[in-house]
């Protein structure tokens, strides 16, 4: 139809590849999201979209845009590196909210805090 | 052949976040509760740039990569105060 | 050369960043070495704690294993949530580790790690004590979990910042 016409099966191939593997980590990981019982739980399975499944749909892209361009499309890389560093940093702050408003309620099964563990270990 | 291949991988992967971006959308009404609710929401925007990125990859411009780093930023940064917020907004202070 | 450019590496980054953004040209060269170049000094007027990188190779390593770890922990989160957590056996855990770690910036690339790590998730540390509370989505042997932890993430960053 456009441009996807003359791409040789050597790059359509990884970029199928990899832009179905991406998409299906992404959707499995709403699915942990969704289905999960606990928050504690539910905090990993984003983790896979945001793990490899932006790093798989952002080297298809970089390959694609590569082929056809010409020349090599890198500036995903930048995209993937944002994600890579910045959902970390949420995540963290949303564990130890969450932390923070169990204990706040006396919710069973909260580990007591870091800083009063003189026994243990 | 390389063209349907990819164009069959596109639809898949648009189909497929598409439904990804309605459950993680499902989370963020149902909650229960105010940190559910802004996982649900970073998810979402995590989502939402991978569809961006996909359909760039579809129609073949680099102007929806643009888009993209636009929704990654400002979804890290309102998904990180909100977070900041839920840590120091109600029970700690 | 210290006053004249006070943060090479941030420089360097942020120069590499304004090349991959735009398309590679000399006049693009120029301004982004210019851009650096005044972040940079914007960089030294905020006297940010100077990070001491002591070796590089551990770097290296880190960047081959962590990758391929994420993608093992990837397929792994990836079954149990198909298969149901294994019909219901699955069971999650918090765990406690002691750590050894206490530079700031490599506390913080520990943090980026285990969070990006689906299955492993960072709740709390304590900065006195050391001790760490991380959510494990599959908790099967604590003390394995702990040694892998501090054996693979733990000792490269201690070599690198400490």
């Amino acid at each position: 139809m456009n441009h996807l016409a003359g791409i040789p099966l050597w790059i359509a191939l990884p970029v199928a590849v990899l832009v179905v593997t991406g998409s299906s980590l992404a959707l499995l990981g709403t699915i942990g999201l969704v289905r999960l019982r606990s928050f504690y739980d539910r905090l990993h399975a984003p983790t896979l979209g945001t793990s490899w499944g932006v790093g798989a749909i952002l080297l298809a892209s970089m390959l694609l845009f590569s082929w056809l361009e010409s020349r090599p499309v890198l500036h995903e890389a930048l995209l993937g590196i944002l994600v890579i560093v910045t959902t970390p940093a949420t995540y963290l702050f949303l564990g130890r909210a969450a932390l923070h408003r169990d204990r706040a309620e006396n919710a069973p099964d909260v580990p007591k805090a870091a800083a009063d563990d003189k026994a243990q270990d | 052949m390389s063209e349907t291949l990819l164009t069959a991988a596109f639809l898949y992967a648009q189909i497929t976040l598409g439904f990804a971006g309605c459950l993680a959308a499902l989370r963020v009404l149902r909650g229960p509760r105010a940190q559910d609710r802004v996982l649900g929401l970073d998810t979402l925007y995590v989502i939402a740039m991978l569809l961006f990125l996909v359909t760039g990859m579809r129609t073949g411009s680099l102007f929806f990569f643009e888009a993209a780093i636009v929704i990654g930023a400002l979804g890290f940064v309102t998904t990180v105060s909100m977070a900041k917020f839920l840590l120091r907004g109600e029970v700690i202070e | 050369m210290i006053r004249l450019v006070p943060h090479p590496i941030l420089s360097l980054m942020l120069l590499g960043m304004w090349l991959l953004l735009t398309r590679f040209s000399l006049g693009h060269l120029v301004l982004g070495t210019a851009i650096a170049l005044v972040a940079g000094w914007a960089m030294g007027e905020l006297h940010p704690a100077r990070v001491h990188i002591r070796r590089w190779t551990p770097i290296l390593r880190l960047g081959v294993v962590v990758p391929s770890d994420i993608l093992r922990s990837n397929l792994a989160v990836a079954g149990l949530i198909l298969t149901n957590g294994r019909r219901g056996t699955r069971r999650p855990g918090f765990v406690r580790i002691p750590l050894e770690l206490r530079d700031p910036t490599g506390l913080a690339i520990l943090s980026i790690i285990i969070t990006a790590t689906p299955g492993t998730a960072w709740i709390e540390h304590d900065r006195e004590s050391g001790i760490l509370i991380l959510h494990i989505f599959d908790l099967i042997d604590e003390s394995a979990q702990r040694d892998e932890i501090r054996r693979r993430y733990e000792a490269p960053l201690i070599e690198i910042f400490q």
